[in-house]
């Protein structure tokens, strides 16, 4: 007997475990597949760019912090690099190092937390979200080491970084170096050839190569789909161009395909890691800038490789000591575009699947 | 390494395709009537040889006496960029033609625009505020608000 169904409106959040902060899918369903969503949210506005355009250039750095909170250290780079563009200011050496094992540090620490939520999304409840909390700890107790805090560091300044690494550091992070590839393999072996694993996320929400390049998807988005585009290899800033890396990508652009892109983009930074540690010279860590600078009227665009994608700032100067406008390219936005072509056609629990795959960020999208 | 590509050859181009597009060229950007802004994204979009398919970033300044809307281009097959502008001579109900057909990065862009700037985007399927309620009144990263 063939049932009348009619199809029905479902709020998935504000607020819902699943949605990784305040965000709403307004979906239409038909029994349990998803005929149309619509995501809302705005519920975490606090009007960055508003903000920035009342504080002197080094002002913004706290609140560039504040967008994509689990990586702050490429957030603070994306924007310190566009104001040194418009400024022409020259980076010492050794800052240029330690900004590179800090965004790398950042990457590692940001895919371990969206590598656990995610697998706490597709059912495999808390167990290895707790051990990639524990790796993830190892490097929070660094970042501490070096600028006193654990979340939102405003450790890069205009010029440079706040302040130079204290003697016990690299010895703590060659430790950290040394005991991480293990552990992330141990995580390989745990999930990704997991039966259930593979069921729920295998072939699940693809995006294909063409969708992704029309709406503007970056990072492991988008190179799950099999393009490799790696803005530290395309368009290499600070000194990237000096190491050696590779650019995992994957082929389905499925939501497994995004897992594992990150898990191996996880080995390709300790990688990183690694080579600036045998190359870091001594020396100072700060241009010598004024704390109020006034950089010369016009704009510029500084972009970075983060963990969830290309961050951006174009910043336009007036000649004055503020950003005449500050706006923010934010990564999660533009990949939460191809959300509906992902979800469409699928069951509510493989859109939780899939939404946890986007490793989204609220704080970014709402500013 | 992203090259810029060079924007008077590229208006060059574009003057030949789209006669009385181009309003202004400077070394770094180049920038069109509003009213020309679409068969200009087009063309860039599908001329073999810039073929610029990603839209990377969209923003607004506002320059009291004009809305200034800034495009980022850049082409993944050949890595090069490209800034465009279009300008909005008008502070009550500035429109410009939206590139969602084109681009739907523009989509999430646009309506933030919209949303806190307060340009309209002509041809967007979906043109309402984004991150403040749709009863709020005002466009808050106006310059002369507040």
């Amino acid at each position: 007997m063939q049932l009348r169904t009619e199809p029905y409106v479902l709020n998935m959040g504000p607020v819902h475990p699943s949605t990784h902060g305040v965000f709403r899918m307004r979906v239409t369903l038909d029994g349990e597949a998803v005929l149309n969503l619509e995501p809302v949210f705005g519920y975490l506005h606090r009007g960055v760019e508003k903000l920035a355009e009342e504080r002197a250039y080094s002002g913004v750095i706290p609140l560039t912090d504040r967008l994509d909170y689990v990586a702050s250290m490429t957030n603070n780079l994306a924007y310190v690099l566009a104001v040194e563009k418009l400024a022409e200011i020259k980076v010492p050496e050794r800052a240029e190092y330690l900004r590179v094992i800090m965004s790398e540090l950042q990457r590692i620490s940001a895919h371990l937390v969206s590598i656990g939520s995610f697998t706490n999304d597709s059912g495999c409840y808390f167990t290895p979200f707790l051990y990639m909390y524990r790796e993830r700890e190892k490097i929070v107790d660094l970042f501490d080491m070096v600028c006193g805090q654990r979340l939102l560091y405003n450790y890069m300044r205009i010029g440079g970084v706040s302040q130079d690494i204290p003697d016990e550091f690299l010895p703590a992070l060659r430790k950290v170096v040394k005991h991480l590839p293990g552990r992330i393999n141990e995580y390989d072996r745990l999930l990704s050839e997991n039966e259930i694993f593979l069921a729920r996320t295998k072939g699940v929400g693809i995006l294909p190569k063409e969708t992704a390049i029309n709406i503007g998807a970056s990072g492991p988005v988008l190179r799950s789909t099999g393009i490799e585009w790696d803005i530290r290899k395309k368009d290499p800033y600070s000194i990237y161009d000096r190491f050696d890396f590779d650019i995992p990508t994957g082929e389905a652009g499925d939501c497994y395909d995004r897992y594992y892109v990150r898990l191996q983009e996880m080995r390709q930074s300790i990688r990183i890691v690694e080579q600036a540690l045998k190359q870091i010279p001594s020396g100072p860590v700060k241009a010598d800038v004024p704390q109020l600078i006034r950089p010369p009227v016009g704009e510029a665009y500084g972009h970075v490789e983060g963990p969830t994608g290309e961050v951006g700032f174009h910043v336009v100067s007036d000649g004055g000591i503020a950003p005449y406008r500050c706006h923010i390219r934010a990564p999660s936005l533009m990949n939460l575009t191809g959300l509906y072509d992902m979800s469409v056609g699928w069951k509510v629990q493989d859109l939780i699947v899939i939404f946890g795959s986007f490793a989204i960020t609220m704080g970014e999208i709402d500013r | 390494m992203t090259t810029s590509l060079s924007t008077w050859e590229v208006s060059k181009q574009i003057s030949e395709h789209v006669p009385g597009a181009i309003s202004e060229t400077t070394d770094a950007a180049i920038v069109v009537n509003g009213e020309s802004l679409l068969n200009v994204a087009a063309f860039l979009k599908n001329t073999a040889g810039l073929d610029f398919d990603y839209l990377t970033t969209i923003t607004a300044v506002d320059y009291y006496q004009y809305f200034e809307v800034v495009y980022l281009f850049v082409s993944m097959e050949h890595n090069h960029s490209l800034v465009l502008k279009a300008r909005c001579h008008t502070r009550d109900n500035p429109t410009l033609p939206s590139l969602v057909s084109l681009w739907r990065s523009a989509d999430h862009q646009e309506r933030e625009i919209y949303d806190l700037m307060g340009i309209t985007f002509e041809g967007h399927p979906n043109m309402k505020r984004i991150v403040l309620w749709p009863e709020f009144q005002g466009h808050p990263q106006r310059k002369d608000y507040l």
